[in-house]
């Protein structure tokens, strides 16, 4: 709890007080948190000012903003209409094997959530994905194993 | 084995590290002018609605305030769309001077990128850019800054009045216009909004002077515009090409040879089928239903393998969700749109319900309060009229 | 400036700026509208409102669209009709639907609507499947029924614009976005005042109080109990809307008429209990001022505010819970009345308390959380037993078949039955102050406080702050302290003042000595269990009909009531006693913000 006060505090002094702050606040909450917990828009709502369900209107509002505890890498494949046709869903059933999650979960031990969502802008490359920030284009099932397995081994090589 | 029919231009992506002359030469006309040149060249908008961008920088230079913005349009939401992504990558120095320009001209101090948050990769670059154009407008005396607002995943804040509602720290609802932006924008300033190409063409204009611009392209469309290429094609990626082509000389410059139907402007833009492929030119001028389609730059090609309800339910699942969901014909209308097409293909509502759907879809575009809602009828009538079989059997 | 335009072919001149709506009304034509609402910002997202212009393909929300010089406006095209029809039947398949067992049937905006635009059978897919609707009714003063919902989001600039508190918000996006409180909590869990404003507001059932009727029912018809109602000021101004007759009239004997044929064991005032509170909350005021001014104590906070309005003593508890020693400890008139019911009166009539059922008819849904708090036990039993608004106490007057327009007028019963100007004008912002400054000037100068008729005209009307000052001079000897003293009051409505009020005193820039508060805009005139609707010129017809009550009363002051008189002499011996202490005054509670 006083973590994240001090969290809010750190990205409220960085961001400014005023209502415009909110987005850059929420979005540096879910960057350190993998989501905004009710602590955070509670602790947000008193510094900004404003009512703890205005900072939940504009938290729901927001696909990448979650209001459920994401795993730290979170992996986004395009559904949109071109990665559509070219194999988003050969991807899905990959990622899906692989982590042992289905769409819309995370793995148990917190390090994977496998989403769907909108165009990415890369249609040319598709199917694409973001994971957390990074694109990934042009995927194919055995892309889609190496990329896991690469994130895989880092973490395994950090524990 | 690429066909060469259509003229490649290379003037947005043409990098010439010439930046610090181009904004000298500028900044050393009188305002007057360079809106002047601007109204010249005959450039419009390349977000999609094609406002003259000379004329908007007029009426907010003109507004009385202590306060306004510039802002740069880079939330590139529509599918099929990728072509603000590379010139941000590309040339950013381009985008950022013509929103320096854009500044000194309308008395604005403060600019802002927003910059979707599918993007966020690009931003170590782009700060770099922006730091080194801060160091170049020092030199020219401009006080002007810069400075990156990243978007969270809502496709509906690349509507200009829903943009500001985002950065102003709430849900991205489309406002009530009027107001129009140059005159109430964010927090309630005057403000230009421009999309990326936009601003990056303002370079060439600038550097190549009005009349170069506006000799390239047709009637009213002047100067060359990206597309950005994808679908059923050997060559998907993005294309600087002059405006006034034919979609038949576009397919067959960029389809597989089968192509059967190209989506021009994305989800909210137009399914035209191979049958008018020779009719139909893309531009800005004409009608909604004439010959003639405006575009943000996107060209979707769907090669005969591919089921047109497919596409159709692809797009509304996107409206569905994308919608800001305050008013009702978009918010009620796009449910009703993808359950009652889904009715028709199981065979629980009779085909007849899809004339019911077409003038639902025409009741979403005369009384839809944004630019969403009014041109889900644009996918959505032109897919269904074209290929009503397919939505049936 | 002048701007001409012409709707539906009548040539009509407005003022610049206009919409179109108010243009068309100018010339009695009138257009379809669910999410505008006049007291509120324009939000422009149902569409019922659109009207075509020549000219032009799109169709224009009339209560957005400013009008221009030489538009040619259509309000009733085929067009317009068929895109009207449309919204609606939209607006039906994402709504349950169910009128015939709903609260608002006959009331209801989008009902009435839907009857103009007989839809017929040939509609849109039924949404309601799809849909996990959620029906909040924890909360003892609201319901929020999500199934009919229509998001025009009325509610929310409500609870924003008027109140400041944003307890309601719009959440999510597409075809989920909802109403929601934060995280989608029960009402009651967070920071709503229950002020009830958005349920008048509210086009549909979607938000409405809850409903105590059968329950008071049930108690009528038991033989054994005694049931006492209690009536507050603002009710008789207001329940005739309700029922047929025109905003302003004075209805108060046909009021009680009605409730004595309801069966009420016996029909009295909660004017009396705020006759009551004057004594109680003006002595505090005064041992307030004694104890800073003369005895320099420290621990006596000040500026006082008053407590009459529950929602704005919750509004304090969540938002500026460091004030609460500020707020006056005297109960609601509700409330006094409550433990007095079941303690003085029951002893007087020898009835047992616990066979005593105590209603009360107000305007407000935050009366029913009062009643509910567990503080308000002071009888020993629960003191208010259920509380009824406005609108609920017009719907038993139908269901009882009782023809209220004809009914005679009859008079209270008395103990506690009688009152005063003083209380009467409670039911108006301002009215507290006025009667208080009536009753503490003479009080401290033994005269009478220096306006004409007894109007203390500055703390009366519709301006978002009033002030007054008024210099205390040749007092009596008891009150020497305060010779020459400026006594400065501060009176506002709705909880958006409220706020701008309490953040001066906060900053030190605003020095009152007494302030007060109504939750609601008007005061409680426009209460949130009031006959809907409501707009600024009801809310003034139903203020002039307060003062006009006043002025036609014998006593206007709350010190001459002599049932007041008589309850000190009989019963609680002195203002602020033990007795009082025990009965008429409370305590209030810190709450968080969420
Ligand atoms: C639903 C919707 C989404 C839009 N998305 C974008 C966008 O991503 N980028 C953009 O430049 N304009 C977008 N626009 C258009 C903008 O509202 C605005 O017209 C544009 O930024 C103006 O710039 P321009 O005059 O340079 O085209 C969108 C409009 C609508 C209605
Ligand atoms: S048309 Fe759609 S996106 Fe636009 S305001 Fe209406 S609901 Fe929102
Ligand atoms: S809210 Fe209105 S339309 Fe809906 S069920 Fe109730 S009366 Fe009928
Ligand atoms: S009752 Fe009052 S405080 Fe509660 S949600 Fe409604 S308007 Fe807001
Ligand atoms: S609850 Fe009532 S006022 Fe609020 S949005 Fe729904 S229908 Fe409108
Ligand atoms: S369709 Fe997948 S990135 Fe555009
Ligand atoms: S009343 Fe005009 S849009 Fe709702």
């Amino acid at each position: 709890m006083n973590d994240l006060r001090n969290l809010v505090s750190t990205l409220v002094d960085k961001h400014g007080r005023d209502e415009e702050s909110l987005l850059p606040i929420l979005q540096g909450i879910e960057n350190s948190e993998s989501y905004v917990s009710q602590e955070a828009m509670v602790e947000i709502a008193k510094e900004l000012n404003i009512s703890a369900a205005q900072v939940y209107g504009t938290a729901t509002f927001y696909s990448f903003l979650s209001i459920q505890p994401l795993g730290k890498y979170v992996i986004r494949v395009c559904k949109t209409i071109t990665c559509s046709m070219h194999g988003k869903n050969q991807v899905i059933s990959e990622l899906e094997n692989m982590l042992k999650i289905k769409l819309g979960e995370t793995t148990s031990d917190k390090r994977f959530s496998l989403l769907e969502t909108n165009c990415l802008g890369q249609c040319h490359k598709g199917p694409a994905m973001l994971i957390n920030d990074e694109p990934y284009t042009d995927l194919t099932p055995e892309k889609v194993r190496e990329i896991i397995r690469d994130i895989q081994q880092k973490e395994f090589a950090v524990n | 084995m690429e066909k060469k029919h259509l003229k490649r231009l290379d003037l947005i992506f043409k990098n010439e590290h010439d930046t610090e002359e181009i904004l000298a030469k500028v900044l050393a006309k009188k305002n007057e002018e360079i809106i002047n040149d601007l109204i010249i060249s005959g450039l419009k908008g390349r977000g999609g609605a094609g406002y003259p961008t000379g004329l908007k920088w007029k009426l907010t230079a003109e507004e009385e305030s202590d306060e306004k913005y510039v802002i740069c349009n880079a939330d590139e939401g529509e599918p099929g769309t990728f072509k603000d992504r590379e010139i941000l990558s590309a040339v950013p120095h381009k985008v950022l001077t013509g929103m320096a320009v854009c500044a000194r001209v309308t008395g604005a101090k403060q600019g802002f990128i927003y910059l979707r948050g599918e993007y966020k990769f690009l931003v170590p670059e782009l700060e770099k850019a922006i730091a080194a154009f801060h160091n170049l407008l020092a030199t020219l005396n401009l006080d002007f800054s810069v400075s990156v607002f990243i978007g969270s995943g809502a496709y509906i804040c690349g509507e200009e009045s829903a943009l500001f509602e985002s950065m102003e720290g709430k849900r991205g609802e489309p406002r009530n216009k009027p107001p129009f932006p140059t005159q109430k924008g964010y927090k309630a300033k005057p403000t230009v909004i421009n999309n990326v190409e936009t601003l990056a063409h303002t370079y060439s204009i600038f550097k190549y002077g009005p009349e170069k611009f506006h000799d390239l392209g047709v009637k009213d469309s002047h100067g060359s515009k990206v597309f950005s290429v994808s679908g059923d094609t050997p060559i998907p990626g993005i294309y600087e090409l002059e405006f006034g082509m034919t979609l038949q000389k576009f397919v067959d410059d960029f389809a597989d040879g089968d192509a059967k139907a190209v989506q021009v402007g994305g989800a909210s833009g137009f399914c035209v089928p191979r049958k008018r492929f020779e009719k139909t030119v893309i531009g800005y001028q004409g009608t909604l239903t004439g010959p003639s389609l405006p575009t943000g730059g996107s060209m979707m090609i769907f090669n005969s393998s591919r089921s047109m309800y497919n596409v159709l339910h692809n797009y509304l699942d996107f409206f569905v969700e994308e919608s800001c969901g305050q008013c009702t014909p978009c918010r009620v209308g796009t449910q009703q749109l993808l359950l009652g097409i889904q009715a028709v293909k199981k065979g629980e509502k009779p085909s007849l319900y899809l004339d019911k759907l077409l003038s639902l879809a025409e009741t979403m575009r005369v009384t839809a309060k944004c630019g969403l809602g009014q041109s889900v009828a644009n996918s959505f009538s032109s897919i269904v009229e074209n290929f009503r079989e397919e939505m049936i059997y | 400036m002048k701007v001409n335009l012409t709707i539906d072919n009548i040539a009509v001149s407005v003022d610049e700026g206009s919409t179109i709506l108010e243009a068309a009304k100018q010339v009695s034509i009138h257009i379809p509208t669910l999410c505008y609402h006049e007291d509120l910002c324009v939000a422009g997202n149902c569409r019922v409102c659109v009207v075509e212009q020549t000219g032009t393909n799109r169709l224009l929300p009339s209560c957005a669209m400013p009008v221009s010089e030489g538009m040619d406006i259509h309000t009733n095209s085929l067009k317009v009709r068929a895109a009207r029809k449309q919204v609606v039947e939209l607006l039906i398949s994402e709504h349950n639907a169910e009128c015939t067992r709903c609260y608002k049937n006959g009331k209801c905006e989008l009902q009435e609507l839907s009857s103009e635009y007989i839809l017929g059978d040939n509609g849109f897919i039924d949404l309601i499947p799809f849909k996990k609707y959620t029906i909040d009714n924890f909360s003892p003063s609201i319901i929020k029924d999500d199934s009919k919902c229509i998001r025009c989001q009325r509610c929310v600039r409500t609870c924003t614009e008027l109140q400041s508190i944003s307890a309601l918000t719009v959440a999510h996006k597409g075809k989920e976005m909802k109403i929601s409180s934060f995280y989608d909590k029960p009402m009651y869990e967070v920071v709503c005042t229950n002020c009830g404003q958005c349920v008048n507001r509210c086009p549909t059932g979607a938000l409405t109080e809850k409903i105590y009727i059968d329950q008071v029912w049930e108690a009528i018809c038991a033989e054994d109990k005694h049931v006492v109602v209690q009536t507050a000021p603002a009710v008789r101004v207001a329940l005739g809307e309700a029922l047929g007759m025109e905003p302003g009239e004075i209805i108060t004997g046909k009021l009680v008429s009605a409730l004595r044929r309801l069966g009420f064991s016996a029909v009295l005032d909660t004017d009396f209990t705020a006759d009551l509170t004057i004594i109680e909350e003006g002595n505090e005021l005064l041992q307030r001022l004694t104890k800073v001014l003369k005895d320099g104590d420290t621990s006596v906070k000040l500026p006082m505010t008053t407590s009459c309005s529950p929602g704005w003593v919750k509004f304090i508890e969540h938002t500026f819970p460091e004030y609460l020693d500020n707020v006056s400890t005297a109960k609601s008139p509700q409330q006094m009345f409550g433990a007095l019911a079941k303690t003085f009166y029951a002893e007087k009539l020898k009835i047992e308390p616990e066979n005593i059922v105590s209603v009360s008819i107000m305007p407000c849904t935050a009366k029913k959380f009062e009643a509910d708090r567990p503080e308000m036990q002071s009888s020993g039993y629960k003191d208010v037993d259920f509380v009824l608004t406005t609108r609920e106490l017009a719907l038993m007057i139908k269901q009882a078949g009782i023809d209220f327009l004809s009914l005679p007028d009859d008079e209270y019963d008395s103990i506690m039955g009688q009152s005063t100007g003083a209380g009467v004008i409670f039911g108006a912002t301002g009215g507290v102050m006025e009667a208080a400054l009536r009753t503490a000037y003479e009080v401290v100068t033994g005269r009478e406080v220096p306006f004409k008729n007894l109007e203390v005209t500055p703390v009366r009307g519709m301006e978002e702050v009033k002030e007054a000052t008024i210099k205390l001079e040749n007092v009596l000897p008891k009150w020497d302290f305060l010779e020459g003293v400026e006594l400065k009051t501060c009176v506002t409505h709705g909880l958006t003042n409220a706020k701008k009020v309490m953040e001066a005193v906060k900053s030190g820039e605003a020095n009152y000595h007494f302030i007060e508060v109504m939750a609601c805009p008007g005061g409680c005139l426009g209460g949130g269990g009031q006959p809907i609707p409501t707009n600024l010129q009801i809310r003034q017809k139903r203020t002039e009909a307060i003062y006009q009550e006043d002025r036609l009363k014998a006593i206007r002051k709350s010190h001459e009531n002599p049932e007041v008189q008589k309850i000190y002499e009989e019963f609680l011996k002195e203002p602020l006693g033990a007795m009082s202490h025990e009965l008429l005054h409370t305590h209030y509670t810190v709450r968080n913000r969420q």
